[in-house]
């Protein structure tokens, strides 16, 4: 085996040396009640070259582009990758390399979350964000964890517009401590109603997340107002944080904590995984953040340089009085974040936020003229919310037939919205293959 | 040593990314506007962020060059215990890039994601057949994340059955995280101590189960590189009140096709992809925390659920007494590829042989460096050793200045201060992908390091010389934080 290095003359020189004559000395230790009688029951290894004749036939079985026209969103988004970030990605030293726990030898990983840090400041209009989390959804319920913690409230308010699965992670994190969670219902224009915010007291924390599962943008600015008079924390979420390249950020609209998804700036969507789980809050806050945190200081000689700090809010130090349990998090995906946003600069993720703007407005508009629905009124970035003039199922198989993914259709998770489809479209979708999908409704 | 591993090449300076780039610069191939521009409605659009604007070069020097201050597996070797730094095979990589696998949405429907599905469904049933356990989720996204799913497990087991219990026994030679998950479930952990020969005796066991108590983590082998010998008894003891037993599999690499967890007495417990499994750790995630149960937690197991009937593979979130859901899609997709393709490579016997020779090479470094380090637990161990600094103690020497020394040598330094029960604690685990010679060379490195202690101890207080910056300001970056440019 190529990754085995051991000779036969190694292993016999390392067993006189351990004083074994056999490797399976080495296991006396073992009691033999616990040790297995017979060998593991898995296939045959493989060379290389069937690994890939295996691994190739699997993803052959995949629905993906360009043989399929995916109009899929729902907090997962297709985006170009410039080769150059999936390049410096795969460079060993950044991927082969541990939590640098060693900031000697781990300035390059140190710098590049510094700067995943401080870009992740900025387009979310944060203060301080932290090194990563493994997703949008497990960051969303640490985030509420967090505000349970500081207000020692037990109470938290959740949008029903908060990405489904996000709301069912939440209660996952949430339910075994005793914290209730309540529901902020839906308005007409797709937005999510906070009226009855005043009449909840006793709240931790509000969640609101924009764009929302609509694909909507709220008003989080009016919704701060409502929070802060209630006493409580003001958690934004997000699944597509392009959306900040054209509209206002959540930061300078009052949230407390920023917390959502990153898989769209630079990572591959990989049937959902791994993602960026992007945590961000106000500096005071900072000592009761969940997740890893890189500061700038100096060495011995007066040289600047990184290291993880703040390491008494973590597992490892505090162990059941942490912050949080996290420890490996999702480190290469915020260098790959980082990479992006550093690629597209200001200037162009102006422009690409743009462009997915005008593309799903396209969509919306030929559609419409084409007979369809879009449920709903509000501005929307990348997805809406949309009826077919025929009834969904029908539009669905015919146009799949053709390779078209018709959106994520609703009702799993809002049974009210029979028929409705959430579409999605973003700077990779041609107009041409808009054009196609608007044609079929005309059929 | 003369001839040390470790020396100076020429590496660059290279400022933050802000203080790079010229406004209007691009590294971002614009994609072609092909419609018109659509009105924004009033009040809503911001300023976008304050984003340098770079050249694909300027993007592509930035990194390389921060790359090279990095010191990563493909460098050397990395022996950090409890971490199983091991060979991250390159056509795994691969794999995990095929266009039909990156290019997936995680919602498609399952008639058009059978390839994806059925690479789970079986990366599910080896890693039940490798622990012995009988159902398998791959949703926690890393060990900690493992670790809360199991003890939401666990917390909604005892629920079920109708018992309130508020406490988790956990050894002090579990891992570090083991403590914080088990408080997210509202469990208080008891901790008990492992006795003089570094493991668990059931007598202390006994002692504070109680049916207050919803069971125990194990790590095993534990963190001192022990294999817990009483486990069966202690599992015994556990099951007697009520309790489950709870295991960390973080150390799985020295008992694959030795010991199945699911036959000596282990109810749960979670692997690491990133350890066992061989993908690479990413300086810190993405990994993957795949959890494992006996059947009789089955039903509790996270959903969605990857099943099998009438010849196709589907995703079913109708499973009643579930824990509910811990990622927003399925888990680290692109992390189990690259675990699915390892064990494919490695078949049951390969896997074997990794964890023999894993046990043999801490045993080789274990009995190669007892002369020369304090070795406080000296018995046979399994994959990883611990010494500790106590014969540096005269020359007021310390593991970390021992371990800083080494990066002057060319190697990653091991664990230090992990764990707690060891003073001074230095955890070395090789993993079995390291040659003789290379561990040869390791073990020459740090007699050399020991030698220098005695001869020239400020040597070792003010190492590492070699690498781009010296040892840094730790206090001064907690007490002042600067965590934004």
């Amino acid at each position: 085996m190529r990754y085995l290095p051991h000779t036969e003359e190694d292993i016999a020189s390392m067993l006189r040396s351990v004083g074994a004559e056999h490797m399976d000395d080495l296991f006396s230790v073992i009691p033999p009640d616990c040790r297995m009688g017979k060998a593991l029951d898995l296939p045959d290894a493989l060379t290389e070259w069937e690994l890939n004749t295996l691994v190739e036939a699997l993803a052959e079985t995949m629905a993906v582009s360009p043989k399929y026209k995916i109009f899929m969103g729902a907090g997962s988004y297709d985006h170009y990758i410039p080769e150059s970030v999936s390049y410096l990605l795969g460079r060993s030293e950044f991927s082969t390399a541990y939590t640098p726990y060693q900031p000697e030898i781990s300035q390059g990983t140190l710098q590049a979350v510094y700067e995943y840090q401080t870009l992740t400041s900025r387009l979310l209009g944060m203060e301080v964000a932290n090194a990563s989390m493994y997703d949008g959804a497990s960051a969303l319920a640490e985030a509420l964890l967090m505000a349970i913690r500081i207000t020692k409230r037990k109470r938290v308010a959740l949008s029903r517009l908060v990405h489904p699965h996000y709301r069912a992670v939440v209660e996952t994190y949430l339910r075994p401590g005793g914290y209730e969670i309540v529901e902020l219902p839906c308005l007409e224009d797709g937005r999510t109603d906070i009226l009855g915010l005043p009449g909840m007291d006793d709240l931790a924390a509000v969640a609101i997340q924009s764009p929302n599962f609509f694909g909507c943008i709220e008003d989080l600015t009016e919704a701060s107002k409502s929070i802060r008079e209630a006493g409580a924390f003001f958690v934004t979420s997000f699944t597509e944080p392009l959306a900040y390249g054209l509209f206002k950020n959540p930061g300078c609209q009052g949230a407390d904590i920023v917390c959502g998804e990153g898989q769209s700036l630079g990572i591959p969507r990989s049937f959902g995984g791994p993602g960026l789980g992007m945590f961000a809050c106000r500096i005071k806050h900072v000592r009761s953040m969940p997740g890893r945190l890189v500061g700038k200081t100096n060495d011995r000689e007066g040289r600047p340089g990184f290291v993880l700090t703040l390491a008494t809010r973590e597992q490892h130090i505090r162990r059941e009085k942490a912050n949080s349990n996290i420890c490996t998090n999702s480190s290469l995906c915020a260098l790959a974040s980082a990479m992006y946003m550093a690629s597209l600069g200001g200037t162009g993720i102006r422009e690409l936020a743009c462009l997915n703007y005008d593309k799903a407005e396209y969509l919306k508009r030929g559609l419409r003229e084409a007979g369809c629905t879009v449920t709903f009124d509000s501005p929307t970035f990348n997805e809406f919310v949309v009826t077919f003039p025929k009834k969904l199922k029908y539009t669905y198989k015919k146009l799949l037939k053709q390779h078209i993914v018709a959106g994520v259709p609703l009702s799993t998770w809002y049974p009210e919205l029979v028929d409705h489809t959430l579409l999605c479209v973003t700077e990779t979708m041609g107009r041409e293959d808009m054009d196609a999908l608007i044609r079929e409704m005309e059929l | 040593m003369r001839d040390s591993q470790g020396t100076s090449g020429l590496i660059l300076n290279e400022p933050l990314l802000w203080k790079k780039g010229s406004k209007g610069r691009s590294g971002f191939s614009m994609p072609r506007r092909d419609v018109v521009p659509s009105p924004v409605a009033e009040g809503i659009t911001g300023d976008g962020p304050d984003f340098p604007d770079l050249s694909e070069l300027d993007v592509v020097r930035h990194y390389t060059r921060l790359s090279q201050w990095n010191f990563g597996l493909d460098t050397g070797m990395y022996p950090l215990g409890s971490c199983t730094m091991k060979y991250n095979p390159k056509i795994n990589e691969k794999q995990a890039t095929l266009p039909g696998l990156t290019g997936a949405h995680p919602l498609l429907p399952a008639e058009l994601s059978q390839g994806a599905l059925k690479l789970m469904y079986r990366l599910e049933r080896y890693l039940a057949e490798i622990t012995g356990m009988d159902a398998v989720t791959l949703q926690p996204a890393a060990g900690a994340h493992g670790e809360l799913t199991g003890m939401l497990i666990v917390h909604a087991y005892h629920k079920n059955a109708g018992s309130r219990r508020s406490k988790i026994i956990v050894p002090d030679t579990a891992h570090g995280t083991n403590p914080a998950s088990a408080a997210l479930c509202g469990f208080s952990s008891v901790p008990v101590q492992s006795d003089e020969k570094g493991i668990i005796s059931p007598e202390v066991v006994a002692g504070v189960m109680d049916e207050d108590t919803a069971g125990i983590m194990i790590t095993n082998p534990n963190t001192l590189g022990l294999f817990e010998e009483n486990i069966r008894e202690i599992a015994r003891i556990v099951h007697a009140k009520g309790g489950l037993v709870y295991g960390d599999g973080a150390n799985m690499n020295a008992v694959m096709g030795i010991m199945q967890m699911g036959k000596i007495g282990f109810d749960v417990m979670h692997l690491n992809l990133h350890k066992t499994f061989s993908t690479p750790h990413g300086g810190g995630g993405p990994g993957g925390g795949p959890v494992c149960v006996k059947d009789f937690l089955a039903p509790f197991l996270p959903v969605p659920r990857v099943v099998y009937g009438e010849g196709t593979y589907h995703l079913s979130e109708n499973f009643s007494q579930s824990i509910g859901r811990l990622h927003a899609f399925h888990g680290n997709f692109g992390v189990m590829i690259k675990a699915f393709c390892y064990i494919m490579s490695m078949g049951g016997e390969g896997l074997k042989q990794a964890s023999r020779l894993a046990v043999l090479n801490a045993n080789y470094i274990k009995e190669s460096l007892k002369e020369s380090l304090h070795l406080p637990y000296d018995r046979a161990c399994m994959h990883e050793c611990v010494f500790s600094d106590k014969l540096q103690e005269t020359q007021k020497v310390t593991t970390l200045d021992m371990a800083k020394r080494l990066i002057d040598y060319g190697f990653h330094p091991p664990t230090i201060y992990f764990p707690l029960v060891v003073h001074g604690a230095m955890m070395i685990e090789p993993t079995e992908t390291e040659s003789k010679e290379d561990i040869d060379r390791f073990i020459e490195a740090l007699r050399a390091i020991v030698a220098e202690a005695r001869e020239n101890p400020e040597l070792l207080k003010s190492a590492p010389c070699r690498p781009k910056v010296r040892r840094l300001d730790e206090t001064a970056a907690a007490r002042k934080p600067c965590l934004a440019g």
